[in-house]
C-alpha cells in the first residue's frame, strides 16, 4: 500500500443523478466516506444572476425543517439531561432516513415538545403555588408566636406608649394593624431601614428566619427567606407600608387576627399542601415516563436528523439541470476507489428503484486536487502531528511515514531513562489494550483524549527510552551492571588510598589493570553511575551523537527532497537546489575535531565549496522561472478566452524553510501572498536583512477560481497588467526567504541538534537528583553505618519504624518521579522533538501546500456534533467567497 | 584503542536481523511497507546508538572519578 508514502491519486469525477435516486445515491456515498464534493451549485448561476446565493438553493427549505427537528431534539435532550435521564446508545449506526419520512419525524417530535413544554409549565405554577402555600404555613406559625409573646405582655405597655402621643384624650386600648409577610432575606436590612425612616420609628417589625431554604420555581435555586411582622398604627401607615413592602419586593399573606383562625388556616394550609404534593409528584412521574420513553430512542433520531441535513447540504452543491430533470456534481474520488464507488451508486439506484443509472464521469483537470492519505488507527497520530504543521502538496513525499519511527526514537535519545520509559509503555500499552472500551465509552475530558489519540505515539516512545535508557545505562538514575565493569581498582592498594591524603581519586583508563582494553559491551559502563565526573563523560557522548543523528536525519529530509524534484521533473531545484544543501551539510558534519588526518584540508576545501555553492543556490532560480513564467504567460494569453479555465497551475513553491508563506502561484491568477514576520528569534540575532523589503508586504490579489467563468476574465484581464510589480514581490520575496534561512540554517543546525541533549541532560541530573535525595533519606531514616555513599542497591531497614519511612519516602519519590520527570520532561522531550522535526527534517524536502481530503461522511456527524456544524458551515463559507 | 569483536557482531548481527532479514520474511498484508520502513528506520538508528556508545567508550580520555570509600566498596564488591 503506498498511498502513505505520497498522497493517492485523485480524480476529479461529474456525477450524474437523476432527482429520485439523488437522495440515497448521497446517502450510500455519505455510508462510505470516501467522495469530496465541489460545489458547483452556483457554477452557471451567477454568469446569469450574480446575486444569487446560497439561501436560494433548491434544499433549503429542506435544511430548515431539518434544523427545526434538530432543535426539538436538543431541548429533548437537555430535559433529560436535567433528570439525569440516561440517553441509550447503543453504538448502533441507522440508516439515513427516506425523505418522506421526515414529516413523521416531524410530527412525532412537534407532539414530544408540546407535551414535554406542557408538563414543565404546569410542574412550574404547582411549584409556584406550593411555594405561596409554604410561606404561608411559616408566616401563619411564626406569627403565631408573636402573637403569644404579646399576650405575655401587659397590654397596657403597648398602649401606654401610643396614648402618649394622643392629646391626652384615652380612649382605651388603640386598634393596631399589622401586616404580615415573607421577604429574602438578603432584602431585609434594607427593608427594615426603609420602614424604620418611612413611619418615623412609629413601625414595629418582628422577624424571624424559615430555617429551610424555599426552592424558588423559575430557577431551581434555594433562596433563604425571613417572615416578618410589622405592627403600625393607622390608615395611611398602612399604604406607606404596603408600598414599601412593594417595593422590596416582599409578599405579603393574610394573617387572621385570633389565634383560633390562624390555628384553623393552618390546618387547612396544610391539607393544600399534602395535596399539592402529590400532584406535583405526579406530575413529575408523568416528565420522567415522557423522558424515559423518548429517551430510548433519541440517540438513533439525532443521528437520523443528522444525517439527513448533511445529505440535503450536499445534494445543494449539485448543480441541477432543469431540462433531463438530473443533479450534476463534481466530486474528488481516490483512482483507487474509483470502482467501489461506482456499484455503491448502481446498487442506492436499484433501491429506489429508478431506471436512470447513475453516471460517474471522469473528467481532465489542471487543478491541485485534495491530499488524502489513507491511514488506520497506529498512524493516524503521527500523521496529525504532520499535519499540524501542514498538509503535503499533492502527492508530495509524506514525512508522516516516517515519522512513525523516528520521533520516537529521537524522542528516546532525548528521554533515555529505562524506568520511565517502563511507565509511559505500560500505560499506553494499558490505552491500547483497552482501545475498544474507550472509544465507546465516550469520555468528555479533552486532556485525556489528546493522549488517548496519541496512545500509539506515546506507547512508540515507551519502548524507544527503554532501548535508549538501557544503553545510558539509566534505570531511576541507577545502572545496570550486566557484563561486568571494565574499570577495576585492582592496583590501587588501600594504604595508598588512604593515606596519601587524597579524597577522591581517578581511574586511569590507559593503565590496563585500572582499565580493560574493551568497552563494556552494551551501553555505558555502569561505574560512570557512582563516579563524580559522570556528567562530564557522558555530556561528550551526547554532544557527538546529538550531532551525528541530527545530521543523518537532516540528510535523509535532503535525500527526500530530491525523490521529489525526481518525481515532480523539477531539474532546476535538484541542480540549485539538492546539490548545494547536500555539500552544506556535509561540511557542518566534519566540525567533529581530529577524526582523520588531513582532516584540516578537506574541511577548508568543503568550507570553500559551501560559500561557492550559496550564490549558486540562490541566484539562478529566480530568473530561470522568471524566464519560465514570460513564457506560460505568453501562451496563457492566447487561451485566455477559454472557458474552462482551469487556472490554479501550482508552478513554484518559494516557501522558504521557515516562515510561512504562501505563496500559491497561479501564473497570475491565484494569488495571496501574506508575509509573516520572523517569529523565529534567530531572525533578531542574525543582522542580514539585505533584500527584505518585499518582506513585511502583505499583497492581496483578488482570487479567483475557475467556477466564474465570465467573471473571472474580467478580473484576469486586470492581473495581466500588474505581473511586472507582480515578479518584483516574487523575487524579492525568494531573495529574503532563501537567503536568510540558508545562513540561518548554518548557524542554527548544530544548536538545535545539541539542544537535544541538553535535555537528556537536565533531566539526568534532575532524576539523579531526586534518586539520591531518596536513598538518602532511607538510608538516614534507617540508620545504617555501613555502605552509606553505595547506591547500588536500595538498603533494608534495619528498625521497624524503618517501614514507614520508606513507605513514606517512597511515596514522595514516586509523585515526583511521575509528576515532573514522566509528564513534564515527557512533554519538554516530546515538545523538543516535534521541533526537530517539523524544523529541521520536514523543511528540508515539504513544501506543505496541500488542502486536506474532506470526503463527506457520515462517519464525523454521527461521533461528533460540532464537525456537522463545522463542516456544514466550512460549506457555506466557500460559497459566499466565491 | 581496543575493540572485543563479540558485541561488534553480535549487534550488527541483531539488528541486522531485525532490518534486512525480517522485512524481507514479512507476511504480505495491506501494512506490508509500513512495516518494513518501521523495521528498517529502527534497527538502522537503535544499532547506531549502540555502535556511538560503544565506540564512545573504546578510547576514554578520562576515566571514573570517585570518593575512596566508593573505590574500596567497587574493590570489595566487584572485584572479588
Amino acid at each position: 500500500m503506498a498511498s502513505i508514502f505520497r498522497s493517492e491519486k485523485m480524480a476529479l469525477c461529474q456525477l450524474y443523478l437523476s432527482s429520485e435516486t439523488a437522495y440515497n445515491c448521497v446517502s450510500e456515498l455519505g455510508e462510505i466516506g470516501l467522495v469530496q464534493f465541489r460545489d458547483v451549485s452556483l457554477k452557471f448561476r451567477i454568469m446569469l444572476n450574480p446575486d444569487v446565493n446560497s439561501f436560494q438553493k433548491k434544499f433549503v427549505h429542506e435544511i430548515r425543517r431539518c434544523e427545526e427537528m434538530e432543535r426539538k431534539l436538543n431541548y429533548l435532550e437537555t430535559e433529560a439531561g436535567k433528570d439525569d435521564i440516561e440517553i441509550v446508545d447503543q453504538g448502533d449506526n441507522p440508516e439515513a432516513p427516506q425523505p418522506k419520512e421526515m414529516i413523521d419525524f416531524e410530527a412525532t417530535f412537534e407532539k414530544l415538545e408540546l407535551e414535554l413544554s406542557e408538563v414543565n409549565s404546569n410542574a412550574e405554577s404547582l411549584k409556584k403555588n406550593f411555594l405561596e402555600l409554604t410561606e404561608l404555613k411559616h408566616v401563619l406559625e411564626a406569627s403565631e408566636v408573636f402573637f403569644a409573646e404579646r399576650e405575655t405582655e401587659p397590654s397596657s405597655n403597648l398602649d401606654e406608649n401610643l396614648l402618649s402621643a394622643e392629646d391626652g384624650v384615652t380612649q382605651g386600648p388603640v386598634q393596631l394593624e399589622f401586616v404580615a409577610g415573607v421577604i429574602e432575606r438578603s432584602r431585609m436590612p434594607v427593608f427594615e431601614r426603609m420602614l424604620w425612616r418611612v413611619c418615623r420609628g412609629n413601625a414595629f417589625l418582628r422577624q424571624q428566619e424559615i430555617s429551610t431554604p424555599l426552592k424558588d420555581p423559575h430557577t431551581g435555586h434555594d433562596i433563604n427567606k425571613v417572615v416578618f411582622l410589622v405592627v403600625f398604627q393607622g390608615e395611611h401607615f398602612k399604604i406607606k407600608v404596603k408600598r414599601i413592602c412593594e417595593g422590596c419586593r416582599a409578599t405579603l399573606y393574610p394573617c387572621p387576627e385570633t389565634s383560633a383562625e390562624r390555628k384553623e388556616m393552618i390546618d387547612g394550609v396544610k391539607t393544600r399542601l399534602e395535596d399539592l404534593n402529590t400532584v406535583l409528584s405526579q406530575t413529575n412521574d408523568h416528565r420522567n415516563r415522557l423522558l424515559t420513553a423518548a429517551a430510548k430512542h433519541l440517540r438513533v433520531w439525532i443521528i437520523k436528523v443528522r444525517k439527513m441535513k448533511g445529505i440535503y447540504f450536499t445534494l445543494n452543491q449539485f448543480n441541477y439541470d432543469v431540462t433531463s430533470n438530473c443533479l450534476i456534481a463534481e466530486v474528488w474520488i481516490p483512482e483507487t476507489d474509483i470502482g467501489r464507488i461506482k456499484t455503491a451508486l448502481c446498487k442506492a439506484a436499484e433501491l429506489s428503484g429508478s431506471t436512470m443509472e447513475p453516471i460517474l464521469n471522469r473528467m481532465e483537470t489542471r487543478t491541485k486536487p485534495p491530499t488524502f492519505h489513507r491511514r488506520n488507527r497506529f498512524t493516524n497520530g503521527f500523521q496529525n502531528l504532520i499535519d499540524a504543521y501542514a498538509i503535503c502538496t499533492y502527492r508530495e513525499i509524506n514525512p508522516g511515514l516516517y515519522t512513525t519511527t523516528t520521533f520516537p526514537f529521537l524522542f528516546g535519545v532525548m528521554f533515555g531513562d529505562c524506568g520511565h520509559g517502563i511507565i509511559m509503555a505500560l500505560f499506553a500499552l494499558y490505552l491500547v489494550i483497552k482501545e475498544k472500551a474507550i472509544i465507546a465509552a465516550k469520555y468528555k475530558a479533552e486532556m485525556f483524549n489528546m493522549i488517548f489519540a496519541g496512545r500509539y505515539i506515546v506507547l512508540l516512545m515507551g519502548c524507544f527510552s527503554i532501548y535508549t535508557g538501557f544503553i545510558y545505562n539509566d534505570i531511576y538514575s541507577k545502572s545496570f551492571n550486566i557484563f561486568g565493569s571494565r574499570f577495576h581498582v585492582g592496583n590501587v592498594s588501600k594504604t595508598a588510598v588512604l593515606c596519601d591524603n587524597k579524597t577522591e581519586f581517578m581511574l586511569n583508563p590507559a593503565d590496563p589493570a585500572e582499565y580493560e582494553g574493551e568497552p563494556y559491551p552494551m551501553g555505558m559502563d555502569p561505574i560512570w553511575q557512582i563516579s563524580l565526573n559522570k556528567i562530564t563523560f557522558q555530556n561528550s557522548y551526547k554532544m557527538k551523537i546529538s550531532v551525528i543523528i541530527g545530521i543523518i536525519h537532516m540528510m535523509f529530509g535532503l535525500v527526500l527532497s530530491l525523490l521529489n524534484y525526481i518525481h515532480f521533473k523539477k531539474t532546476i531545484d535538484i541542480l540549485f537546489q539538492f546539490i548545494p544543501q547536500a555539500f552544506t551539510e556535509y561540511d557542518c558534519d566534519c566540525e567533529d575535531p581530529y577524526m582523520y588526518p588531513s582532516q584540516y584540508n578537506l574541511q577548508l576545501a568543503l568550507v570553500v565549496i559551501s560559500i561557492v555553492m550559496i550564490p549558486i543556490l540562490l541566484l539562478p532560480k529566480p530568473f530561470i522561472l522568471k524566464q519560465q513564467n514570460k513564457n506560460k504567460m505568453r501562451m496563457k494569453s492566447l487561451e485566455s478566452h477559454a472557458y474552462e479555465q482551469d487556472i490554479g497551475e501550482e508552478s513554484d513553491h518559494e516557501t522558504s524553510s521557515h516562515g510561512k508563506t504562501k505563496a500559491v502561484d497561479g501564473e497570475g491568477e491565484t494569488v495571496l501572498i501574506s508575509v509573516q514576520q520572523e517569529s523565529d528569534h534567530e531572525t533578531s540575532r542574525n543582522g542580514k536583512t539585505k533584500a527584505v523589503e518585499g518582506k513585511g508586504e502583505t499583497v492581496l490579489i483578488p482570487v479567483q477560481e475557475e467556477e466564474e467563468g465570465g467573471g473571472g476574465i474580467r478580473v484576469f484581464r486586470n492581473i495581466h497588467t500588474s505581473n511586472n510589480s507582480y515578479y518584483r514581490i516574487r523575487i524579492r520575496l525568494y531573495f529574503s526567504y532563501s537567503i536568510l534561512p540558508t545562513f540561518m540554517g548554518i548557524v542554527s543546525r548544530p544548536r538545535s541538534i545539541v539542544r537535544c541533549f541538553v535535555d537528556d541532560d537536565f533531566k539526568k541530573r534532575f532524576s539523579s537528583v531526586i534518586s539520591k535525595y531518596n536513598t538518602l533519606c532511607i538510608k538516614v531514616k534507617t540508620k545504617t553505618i555501613h555502605c552509606k555513599k553505595i547506591p547500588i542497591s536500595l538498603l533494608q531497614p534495619y528498625m521497624a519504624g524503618g517501614t514507614i519511612f520508606v513507605y513514606i519516602a517512597f511515596a514522595i519519590w514516586s509523585f515526583l518521579t511521575i509528576a515532573i520527570l514522566v509528564i513534564m520532561e515527557g512533554l519538554s522531550a516530546f515538545l523538543h522533538t516535534l521541533r526537530l522535526h517539523w524544523v529541521e527534517f520536514c523543511s528540508k524536502f515539504m513544501y506543505g501546500e496541500g488542502y486536506a481530503f474532506e470526503p463527506f461522511s457520515f462517519k464525523h456527524f454521527v461521533e461528533d456534533e460540532e464537525g456537522v456544524t463545522r463542516s456544514c458551515r466550512f460549506i457555506s463559507n466557500k460559497e459566499i467567497i466565491h | 584503542m581496543g575493540a572485543s569483536a563479540i558485541p561488534i557482531i553480535l549487534m550488527t548481527l541483531l539488528w541486522g536481523a531485525v532490518g534486512i532479514v525480517l522485512p524481507i520474511i514479512l507476511p504480505k498484508g495491506p501494512n506490508r511497507s509500513l512495516l518494513q520502513c518501521i523495521l528498517i528506520i529502527t534497527a538502522v538508528s537503535c544499532w547506531l546508538f549502540w555502535l556511538c556508545c560503544y565506540m564512545h567508550q573504546m578510547n576514554p580520555l578520562i576515566g571514573p572519578y570517585m570518593h575512596n570509600s566508593t573505590l574500596l566498596a567497587v574493590r570489595k564488591l566487584w572485584d572479588e
